[in-house]
């Protein structure tokens, strides 16, 4: 009983790791209905950015990530200004097939400046460190700060939306462009500020992947597919309900992984497949497709 | 079609497709040179048209789905991974004959490819996309689980399998080469048969009933909808039909190779981002484009493929700046100022009293 209740705690904290994976996922279709192929090796490019940074600088990993956030603003505010605003319209071939031979080109882009090693972001003892809760039940420090950090994005962001006038622009380009555009926001810089806030937090979400876990150039797609998956199980166009559809991910995964370490990931896409036969609108749908 | 009595002077219309009888006939020259072709030819070449067969015939049914069908799949690794595992079952585990295999590869990822469906087909546009990958994954996840076909690292199938082909020893003694360039001529065929009967296959779909339902549902769902055409139906029956072509060329193409593992049979890389660059950079949505695409890419791998990483940096760039700045493609780029149509699937209005061939229906 105390071994699936650790197991259940376990697959919380996970889940917050997967929500911060899919906030950024999340938060660009609300507002553009594009979605994203190269979201997840744009996350692992996030993870190497800031071992550049510290390598490069000399500095901490914590203090790289701080740095990392306004680049990564940056790449996507430019991402979206110069490449993906290029496909937008009613077609979706065209943004969905330009992200993913981008997608191509980061994973071979970091291949080729990094190599297929496998890295991580050196973050001292914090990395070992845990917290008992009694029963013989124990969390790690690291993954209780990612679920904590998933949680101040959700409430930072929907702060940001409904409590500036930006997130006004933001909420009213993503109900109506047309007439968000007569009432004289222009969508386009607007898309290209929700494409960096989403690249934000794609570098918050790049630091607890690199400080949790060994990454390489060739797992992004993977943790696009968690993303996905989690912002399916939550329902289009809610931050909160994504934040959930990551626990749900993250629960299954260890529940699966508990009765048999190989059917891990497998257990992950299953509750993802079941939530979508039961309710195929997710939990908290808000937009529509 | 019909007479139209309404219009004022009664003229005599049909709706045709024009299918020029020197085109026709230049295919069968172009088949029949490929047939016989393994009597010149050596056996990297026969290689080397066996790639470009298969990728071409797993083309033309992405573009079936994604140009026709408006279905972007980034999933279809889901049917060659399928296909390939069903013929090493069948020829390892039950010891069919592989040509049987082959045909039974189809029939098994087709018949997967249902539920597949009724499960993605929740999922729209984009999300339909991300949807066929997952679906993927659990296939590539599942079959790492059968350790009676390797597991995780694969398997191989031996000599006596591949020997095992129906006409082998004819082949060897006619053509007076080893089994071994044998089986690559026999592989050879087979893939040109596959290419012929899936060109033929689209071909003829494209210019049904059916055909005509998917060009209206890709222009306008709703509008298709309004006038009777049941789409989910439509594209169910392209879904499975597009799975069954798939799994027997994935079943082919790992026959050739004679070792399978989970991670290369279910590879998103190999099986479809090549073939979506085939598509793109040919032109999606014409039956031509893909078979310009599949020789550009022949020919992008024999020069640059020594390149590595970087010469996959190029590919991605190369295929994201196409559908940018040109989204028809290079057919597309060569049907702006021609007229000429390899395989005619646009239906045009014609009179006999008048050569006024102007265009109807969809492009």
């Amino acid at each position: 009983m105390v071994a699936w209740l650790d197991t259940l705690i376990q697959g919380v904290l996970l889940g917050g790791l997967y929500a911060l994976y899919a906030t950024g996922l999340s938060l660009i279709f609300g507002i553009m209905r594009l979605v994203n192929l190269a979201h997840g090796d744009l996350i692992v490019f996030g993870a190497f950015l800031i071992l550049a940074l510290a390598t490069a600088l000399g500095i901490d990993s914590v203090l790289a990530f701080a740095i990392a956030v306004p680049i990564m603003f940056a790449v996507g505010y430019a991402l979206q200004a110069f490449l993906f605003n290029r496909t937008l319209g009613a077609d979706i071939l065209a943004p969905l097939l330009v992200s993913f031979g981008l997608s191509i080109v980061i994973q071979n882009g970091l291949l080729e400046a990094f190599s297929a090693d496998t890295r991580r972001l050196p973050i001292g003892e914090v990395a070992g460190m845990s917290l008992p809760l009694g029963g013989g039940i124990a969390v790690g420090v690291m993954p209780l700060l990612s679920l904590a950090a998933a949680i101040v994005v959700v409430v930072g962001l929907n702060q940001l939306f409904y409590r500036t006038g930006l997130g006004r622009a933001l909420r009213a380009t993503s109900d109506d462009t047309e007439t968000a555009q007569l009432m004289g926001i222009d969508n386009e810089r607007i898309y290209a500020i929700a494409m960096g806030l989403a690249m934000a937090v794609c570098a918050v979400a790049a630091f607890f992947l690199g400080s949790r876990a060994p990454f390489d150039p060739s797992i992004g797609p993977a943790r696009l597919i968690y993303a996905f998956e989690a912002v399916i199980i939550g329902g289009l166009g809610s931050l909160w309900g994504t934040l959930a559809g990551g626990i749900v991910v993250g629960v299954a995964q260890t529940i699966g992984a508990r009765v048999n370490p190989e059917w891990q990931i497998l257990a992950g896409h299953v509750a993802f497949l079941v939530v979508l036969v039961l309710r195929p609108r997710g939990f908290f749908p808000r937009a529509v497709d | 079609m019909a007479d139209l009595p309404a219009t004022p002077s009664p003229r005599r219309f049909r709706v045709e497709t024009n299918a020029r009888p020197l085109v026709i006939a230049g295919l069968a020259a172009v088949a029949l040179v490929l047939i016989v072709l393994p009597v010149f030819a050596g056996r990297a070449a026969l290689q080397d048209f066996f790639f470009i067969f298969t990728m071409l015939a797993l083309a033309q049914y992405w573009n079936l789905l994604a140009g026709y069908a408006g279905l972007v799949s980034v999933g279809q690794q889901a049917f060659v991974g399928l296909g390939a595992y069903s013929l090493f079952a069948a020829t390892l585990l039950a010891g069919l004959d592989p040509f049987v295999a082959i045909l039974i590869s189809g029939v098994v990822a087709a018949a997967l490819a249902l539920p597949t469906a009724l499960v993605v087909f929740r999922l729209r546009g984009a999300y339909f996309a991300i949807g066929t990958w997952v679906a993927a994954e659990v296939f590539r996840l599942v079959f790492a689980q059968f350790k009676q076909l390797g597991g995780g690292t694969g398997t191989s199938l031996g000599p006596d399998i591949a020997n095992s082909l129906a006409g082998l020893e004819w082949v060897a003694r006619t053509f007076g080469v080893r089994n071994s360039a044998a089986r690559d001529i026999i592989t050879y065929w087979v893939a040109l048969a596959l290419l012929i009967g899936t060109l033929t296959l689209v071909y003829a779909l494209l210019r049904s009933r059916r055909g005509l339902a998917l060009a209206a549902i890709r222009d306008s769902e709703p509008a298709a909808d309004s006038l009777g055409v049941d789409g989910f139906r439509t594209k169910l029956v392209v879904y499975v039909l597009t799975a069954f072509g798939t799994g027997m060329v994935g079943a082919l193409i790992y026959f050739q190779k004679a070792r399978i593992s989970p991670d290369a049979a279910f590879s998103v890389f190999d099986w479809t981002a090549y073939v979506i660059f085939i598509v793109v950079i040919g032109g999606i949505g014409t039956m031509e484009g893909p078979i310009v695409g599949a020789i550009v890419l022949y020919f992008l791998q024999d020069y640059l493929a020594s390149f590595g990483a970087w010469y996959l940096i190029a590919l991605g760039g190369l295929a994201a700046a196409v559908m940018l700045v040109a989204p028809q493609g290079l057919w597309g780029f060569f049907a702006r100022w021609s007229d000429f149509q390899v395989f005619p699937v646009r239906r045009r209005l014609s009179t006999p009293d008048r050569d006024d061939h102007s265009p109807a229906g969809s492009r």
